[in-house]
């Protein structure tokens, strides 16, 4: 594959209160690469991917994402504009209309005047299948219909690299698939995407790679169909077989 | 209840409607009964027994004017001082977490007049002795403006006070929202000024309002710091005309009125504020 956007070297990760969460990870993900990971909760994966935007601290190893070493406050801003995430509550801003929730950062951040950023913001709606909501609050929608909201926003930002935290784990069964649809869109256009999530459909259907972790270490790692039908490691059958049940 | 009462409900409750807060649609709430209630006594009094009623009010007047000038000055004041200290109560930096928990705890732990008191007795007397000590003379010299030391004196005791509900205010709001604005590329400031403030400043109105019509009550302490407040005024036709009862009653109708009235007021801008769903 083409060359690397994010290189994950050793990290190491404790809690307060002692919990290793993070033991050593290492991780290239490259330009253009879908990653899903899975494992049981309290595994590290969600931690994992917060270290990749710095909303998580580690404390030992590094992280370079395109380029750019995470160390000093400014370098992790710069990273932040170019790294969207979705987060499992969706996190809408509750006081905003859904296009001022996608117009904000881009007006402060990446500069835009208020006529092209909401261009930006409603052609973006159109893509996520909700063009008649801009004018609503997050809280007159739908999970689902929040969720999408959500990307939205992070897309508005041209990022590089879309992380996604269980974007699924909150919303309805019937609306899981209007978000993964979305996702499917974003995977087929080449975005390059980190998600942690147990929809194995999306990760069969769009993902190069699946990553198994457990107890703050990566288990093993494949592509999707090898992993989940004929995966190597005890600790996966384990755990798929738990997942797969229902 | 007879037709007139009726038509009485109806006629008030078209009045009402052209003022904010109260609804024309709904009847008339035990709350603004109260208001008029008060504003009828009021205006009664002074009307049909100018002596002393109308002779008190016009002697207080200048008063009254004094206790909402000092109130909405510390006020405007303590909004910004609570802003303050309540960032550095919510600070990782230990020593501004330590100075501003040093700040409320202190200030919550001593009375509000005490505090007033050493404002005007000991603080003027302080920096005297500081030009004493430095030879400046314009320290030397130093006067106490009565006015000045009780707005000082204020904004820092209800700052503190003021410090605790910004800072529970901001805690309400969830840690997924900072975290949305951070991974979006804004820095800590402005995802304070456009995304957490704004839905905190929701969360803490109503008990802002209520620091307001605490503090417009507590006012009345500077009277005792030579102030010529409300309550001061009071004092003084009291003891020149010995007629305390009528006076006082005043002054209490006269408190009333702008307590009743602010926390109208507090009602109104929570509503115009309130986050559509």
């Amino acid at each position: 594959m083409a060359e690397s956007i994010i290189q994950i070297q050793n990290v190491h990760k404790h809690f307060k209160g002692g919990i290793h969460a993070l033991k050593g990870v290492s991780l290239d993900i490259a330009k253009g690469e879908v990653v899903v990971i899975v494992g049981p909760s309290g595994s590290g994966k969600s931690t994992l991917l917060r270290c990749i935007n710095r909303l998580e601290e580690y404390n030992e190893g590094q992280i370079i994402v395109d380029g750019v070493t995470l160390d000093t406050a400014a370098n992790i801003n710069a990273v932040r504009r170019d790294v969207g995430m979705v987060f499992q509550s969706f996190n809408l801003f509750g006081h905003m209309s859904v296009l001022d929730n996608i117009t904000l950062a881009q007006k402060i951040i990446r500069k835009r005047g208020k006529s092209e950023a909401e261009e930006i913001a409603r052609s973006l709606l159109v893509k996520v299948g909700i063009p008649e909501k801009a004018n609503f609050f997050p809280g007159q929608l739908s999970g689902g219909q929040q969720q999408r909201v959500a990307i939205a926003r992070a897309l508005a930002m041209s990022p590089k690299i879309m992380l996604f935290d269980e974007p699924t784990s909150a919303l309805d069964p019937e609306m899981i698939k209007e978000v993964l649809d979305v996702m499917l869109g974003l995977a087929q256009d080449g975005m390059t995407m980190v998600v942690v999530s147990h929809e194995m459909g999306f990760a069969k259907a769009a993902a190069h790679r699946a990553i198994l972790m457990d107890a703050g270490q990566i288990v093993e790692e494949a592509p999707p169909d090898i992993l989940f039908s004929t995966p190597s490691q005890e600790r996966t059958r384990q755990f798929l077989s738990k997942v797969l049940r229902h | 209840m007879g037709v007139s009462g009726q038509n009485l409900k109806k006629a008030a409750g078209k009045i009402l409607g052209t003022i904010p807060g109260a609804e024309p649609e709904s009847q008339i709430d035990a709350w603004w009964g109260l208001v008029i209630l008060t504003i009828v006594v009021t205006a009664g009094l002074a009307i049909f027994s100018p002596d002393p009623y109308w002779r008190i009010i016009a002697f207080v007047s200048d008063g009254i004017w004094v206790t909402i000038k000092i109130s909405v000055a510390t006020f405007v004041l303590t909004l910004v001082a609570g802003l303050i200290g309540g960032l550095g109560r919510l600070s990782k930096n230990p020593i501004i977490f330590g100075v501003s928990t040093l700040y409320v705890e202190l200030v919550r732990g001593v009375p509000l007049l005490v505090q007033l008191l050493w404002w005007y007795f000991a603080f003027p007397q302080i920096i005297q002795t500081l030009g004493r000590t430095f030879q400046i003379q314009a320290l030397i010299t130093y006067q106490a403006n009565p006015e000045l030391m009780a707005i000082i004196g204020f904004v820092f005791c209800y700052g503190a006070y003021m410090s605790e509900i910004y800072r529970a205010g901001i805690q309400s709001i969830p840690r997924g929202q900072m975290e949305a604005a951070r991974s979006l590329g804004m820095n800590y400031f402005q995802a304070m000024r456009y995304v957490i403030m704004p839905q905190a400043f929701r969360v803490i109105l109503p008990p802002i309002g209520n620091e307001f019509i605490a503090l417009l009550k507590d006012s009345s302490l500077v009277s005792v710091v030579t102030v010529t407040d409300l309550t001061r005024r009071g004092r003084e036709f009291s003891s020149a005309n010995f007629n305390p009862i009528e006076t006082w009653m005043m002054v209490a109708l006269l408190y009333l009125i702008l307590t009743l009235i602010s926390a109208r007021i507090v009602q109104w801008v929570e509503k115009i504020t309130r986050i559509e769903r």
